[in-house]
């Protein structure tokens, strides 16, 4: 009892032969098909080249175009002619000349003999699997497909969404249910002749002439019908991409495809002539295993969700997604605060001291980055110039935060910084904003200059921030935000600080034992008060009292002590 | 009254707009909104109007040595521009050949330092030689243009610069061809690469190159993280700035900072026309090399080997002819910021290693290819 091969070809010669040499030194019969779209000398040097062996034959040739009925006919009357020709042959391998043995032939056999009637085949409903592409799951066995899908999609489109549209559908004949799976099998002589020679083949065949890709769905739907016992899943190691088209196996797959004890891979690129010296000119060790294919599995399943989902808060040459489609406008979480460096004197190292996170000062000031340590460049060979920053403001923090992964990123802002960004912060899921609003008066306050400009700056900024809190308040808003007024603020400083590093998600989980030290806002009040005096009403601090605020003090503790 | 309204409402129910649009619409298939006819027609005019030009261009062109009789259907092929580069063509076209490459296109800009004369010596090598003005054949894309319409339709061609090395995902282990047969047999036309910006560290004439010599081993470092993307509405192409040279050269006018956003490698058509450098391309749907919807494509990266001690000379020399983008701005920017000397290296710039080094730091990406 053996294995017999059902090979499909239809270029690669030169491989396809090395291939079925090496079946057939290992005690294969094979059954060539080539398809009729191969010229004739390349088929009769082909079939001339393999003239010498005896066991290995070609059937007749049809017609073979991705998709439609051809690969199914030419399964058929290989098949037939294998199990004519060769009788004692138990199992047939469908194969394609791409596919390459991974295990020595006789491993193949062995574990074969071993399970006489088992049918291997992948065989699932379409309700339940989600391979499909394009949408057209079961609408696959109930519609009609007469136009080419390569040649001719939009044809092929328009006459799907006809018959949609005017509910043509097919019957699916009586008895049988639908299923789909890889096209690459390996079943029993038993089941294999059941389906050939089965009386309503000729029903069955016309049905699914018109069913799309019934390469797939052939075998997979009638093997339901007769099998004694159904392994659904396939012998030969094949991956799709999220086209439907299969990966390929390069030279440097050889130690993933060796571990993987698969018996048969495809498909393997031409001209990777270190896999296929390995494999069929090598000695391999019979291991007896089940085959593992996991780490290829995985190593594709990658690959693919690389090339639909892509890599959060990447931006480069070939991913450019549309706004909504980012999948994360950044890669990682970011703080940014807002009004803190103005009230407090040493916000900045106080707050990389707690946190040991990177702190940077206003990234987007008006005359140039203020990064970490104020050095004039940064990670990735960012500049601290402030019009390449505002040449593309979004890019510089979506790359600042990319090419910082692994480290979290603090920075200030207000409303003295290009305002640039001030929606993306707002709307990116990543960043957690924490506003002081009104803040910015300090600075104005403690600064020396004539009151008439301080009035017509604090009117400007006033107007700056309360537009960006509106953008912190629309319902867009998705970044985790916080905002006291100035005065609510400084009300209780200590627990509003702790709250913002509790949600940083700090390493240090003990309380905040040291303050920063905050501005001497003695006469604040009053300053308000003058502007309002000037007509120019500042209502982003909260109500502020006119006379002297609580003078700032570190919170001072006092050790407890027992008293008996 | 009441009539007309079920009426209407009654055609509303009929009509399906979205097949309807779709209808209209089927020249972007991608849906893009466009005045989709009258636009893909005025394209495709321009795209006549560059074969024209470049039909008349070709007419600057001798033949120096023609080998294009030793090509084969399948062949790989490198074109190229070049003036005066004798230093950098034997490392060039031994990288090139390793890759796969089966046969080069040069097109000689009135060199004279022997470059030419060694090109055509090569086995593998086609040599034109080039009379009129660099800037009036559009900075070689007219010539380029004209060679790949006559010998490149069906074949992938590669359009490079002398200064310029390809490096595509898993390009250590497998040659071009591989990435070809795979973009044949995942229907892609075209794939991107974007120019990066090798330097040294330490001025540029530090380490002098020599011929045959990796120039990589030299300027070896680069800027990881620092490029802005925006997208050309009409054309499709992105439009990359940033690197060292936006960096140094173009801090005061970033928007003048050379682009970086490049299409080498296409599987060419006779029908098919390079607009500005290899930088856009017509039909449009050909710099379509970046995906819109979250996911990744495949794509590749130049490295661009022009800072090195031959850059000083290069640079006064192009700027007394004149022969460059925008009346030579980029040059004369050049000229300015090479007279003190600049070291373009900074403590964040990144040593090349390999290529999976750029995939990780997200300059380029293997996409599905696996």
């Amino acid at each position: 009892m053996t294995v017999g091969v059902v090979m499909l070809v239809h270029n690669a010669f030169d491989r396809a032969e090395q291939v079925v040499r090496h079946w057939s030194a290992g005690g294969c019969p094979v059954v060539i098909h080539v398809d009729k779209n191969v010229k004739r000398e390349i088929y009769d040097d082909f079939v001339k080249s393999l003239a010498d062996l005896p066991d290995v034959l070609f059937s007749k040739r049809h017609r073979c175009e991705w998709g439609t009925w051809g690969i199914v006919a030419a399964s058929q009357v290989a098949s037939t002619m294998m199990l004519a020709k060769f009788p004692n042959v138990r199992h047939v391998y469908l194969a394609s000349g791409s596919c390459l043995p991974l295990r020595p032939i006789k491993d193949l056999q062995a574990y074969l003999a071993k399970r006489p009637r088992t049918d291997f085949i992948e065989s699932a409903t379409t309700a339940d699997v989600p391979w499909t592409q394009g949408g057209l799951d079961f609408e696959r066995f109930t519609l009609r497909f007469p136009f080419s899908w390569r040649k001719n999609r939009f044809l092929f489109d328009r006459y799907v969404e006809f018959q949609r549209r005017f509910k043509k559908y097919r019957r699916v004949p009586e008895g049988i249910v639908p299923h789909m799976g890889s096209q690459w099998w390996c079943l029993t002589r038993q089941t294999l002749s059941a389906i050939l020679e089965d009386p309503e083949r000729k029903i069955y065949d016309t049905y699914f002439r018109r069913v799309w890709i019934p390469d797939e769905s052939y075998f997979q739907t009638l093997v339901r019908l007769y099998s004694q016992s159904i392994e659904s899943r396939s012998l030969t190691l094949s991956k799709f991409d999220y086209q439907g088209k299969p990966h390929i196996f390069y030279d440097d797959h050889l130690q993933l495809l060796r571990r993987s004890d698969c018996f048969v891979a495809r498909k393997i690129w031409p001209d990777a002539n270190r896999l296929y010296d390995n494999f069929l000119n090598e000695e391999n060790p019979l291991k007896g295993a089940e085959p593992n294919p996991g780490k290829i599995d995985r190593i594709f399943s990658k690959a693919v969700e690389r090339r639909t989902r892509g890599r959060a808060g990447l931006f480069m040459q070939s991913r450019l997604p549309r706004p909504g489609h980012e999948n994360g406008f950044t890669s990682s979480p970011y703080s940014v605060f807002e009004g803190f460096s103005e009230l407090f004197e040493d916000f900045e190292p106080w707050l990389a001291r707690m946190t040991s996170t990177r702190v940077h000062g206003h990234l987007y000031a008006k005359d140039g980055v203020e990064f970490d340590g104020r050095q004039t460049t940064f990670s990735g060979a960012l500049c601290d110039n402030a019009k390449l920053r505002d040449h593309h403001a979004q890019l510089f923090l979506v790359n600042l935060i990319w090419n910082t992964r692994g480290e979290r990123q603090c920075f200030q802002f207000g409303p003295t910084d290009s305002q640039l960004v001030s929606w993306d912060l707002a709307k990116d899921p990543n960043a957690q904003i924490s506003v002081i609003s009104g803040a910015w008066a300090i600075p104005l306050f403690q600064s020396n200059r004539n009151f008439s400009d301080i009035r017509a700056d604090a009117a400007e900024l006033q107007r700056l921030e309360s537009e960006h809190l509106n953008a912190l308040r629309s319902p867009w808003a998705k970044a985790r935000i916080r905002i006291w007024t100035l005065a609510d603020f400084i009300e209780t400083p200590m627990e509003a600080l702790q709250t913002v590093l509790d949600e940083m998600g700090a390493k240090n989980l003990r309380r905040v034992t040291e303050a920063p030290k905050m501005a001497d806002l003695s006469g604040f009040g009053q300053f308000l008060q003058n502007l309002k005096n000037q007509g120019m009403h500042p209502y982003l601090m909260g109500d502020f009292p006119t006379d002297d605020v609580p003078v700032n003090e570190r919170p001072t503790r006092r050790k407890p002590y027992l008293v008996r | 009254m009441e009539t007309v309204d079920s009426i209407c409402s009654h055609f509303q129910w009929c009509v399906n707009y979205k097949a309807l649009a779709k209808l209209i619409d089927f020249a972007g298939k991608t849906g893009r909104t466009n005045l989709g006819a009258w636009t893909s027609y005025r394209l495709r005019l321009q795209r006549k109007r560059w074969h024209l030009r470049a039909r008349r261009k070709s007419r600057e062109l001798s033949v120096v040595k023609d080998r294009t009789d030793q090509i084969k259907p399948n062949d790989i092929f490198v074109f190229s521009t070049f003036r005066n580069e004798d230093i950098r063509l034997p490392y060039f076209f031994k990288y090139y050949r390793d890759l796969g490459v089966d046969h080069f296109f040069m097109v000689d800009n009135d060199s004279d330092d022997g470059g030419g004369d060694y090109a055509a010596s090569q086995p593998d090598v086609s040599v034109w030689k080039a009379n009129g003005s660099y800037r009036k054949s559009r900075f070689g894309v007219d010539w380029l243009n004209h060679l790949q319409r006559k010998y490149a339709d069906g074949h992938w061609t590669l359009v490079v610069d002398p200064d310029e090395f390809f490096i595509y995902p898993f390009c250590d282990t497998r040659p071009i061809r591989a990435l070809t047969d795979w973009l044949d047999a995942s229907d892609i036309r075209s794939f991107g690469a974007m120019l990066l910006d090798m330097y040294p560290k330490g001025r540029l004439d530090a380490v002098p190159y020599t011929r045959g010599q990796d120039p990589i081993k030299i300027a070896s470092w680069f800027d990881s993280g620092n490029y802005t993307i925006s997208k050309n509405n009409l054309f499709y192409n992105l439009w990359i700035q940033g690197g060292p040279r936006a960096r140094m050269f173009f801090k005061e006018e970033p928007w003048r900072a050379p682009a970086l956003n490049k299409t080498p490698l296409v599987k060419w058509s006779k029908e098919y026309a390079y607009v500005s450098s290899t930088h856009m391309m017509l039909p449009r749907g050909l710099n379509l090399v970046y995906d819109e919807w979250g996911g990744e494509k495949a794509s590749g990266i130049l490295l661009h080997a022009k800072f090195l001690d031959t850059f000083g000379v290069k640079a006064q020399e192009e700027l007394t002819r004149g022969q460059h983008y925008a009346a030579s701005q980029e040059y004369k920017a050049y000229a300015e910021g090479i007279a003190q000397h600049p070291d373009l290296w900074c403590k964040w710039s990144e040593k090349y290693i390999n290529w999976r080094q750029l995939e990780i730091l997200g300059l380029m990406s293997k996409g599905n290819w696996a």
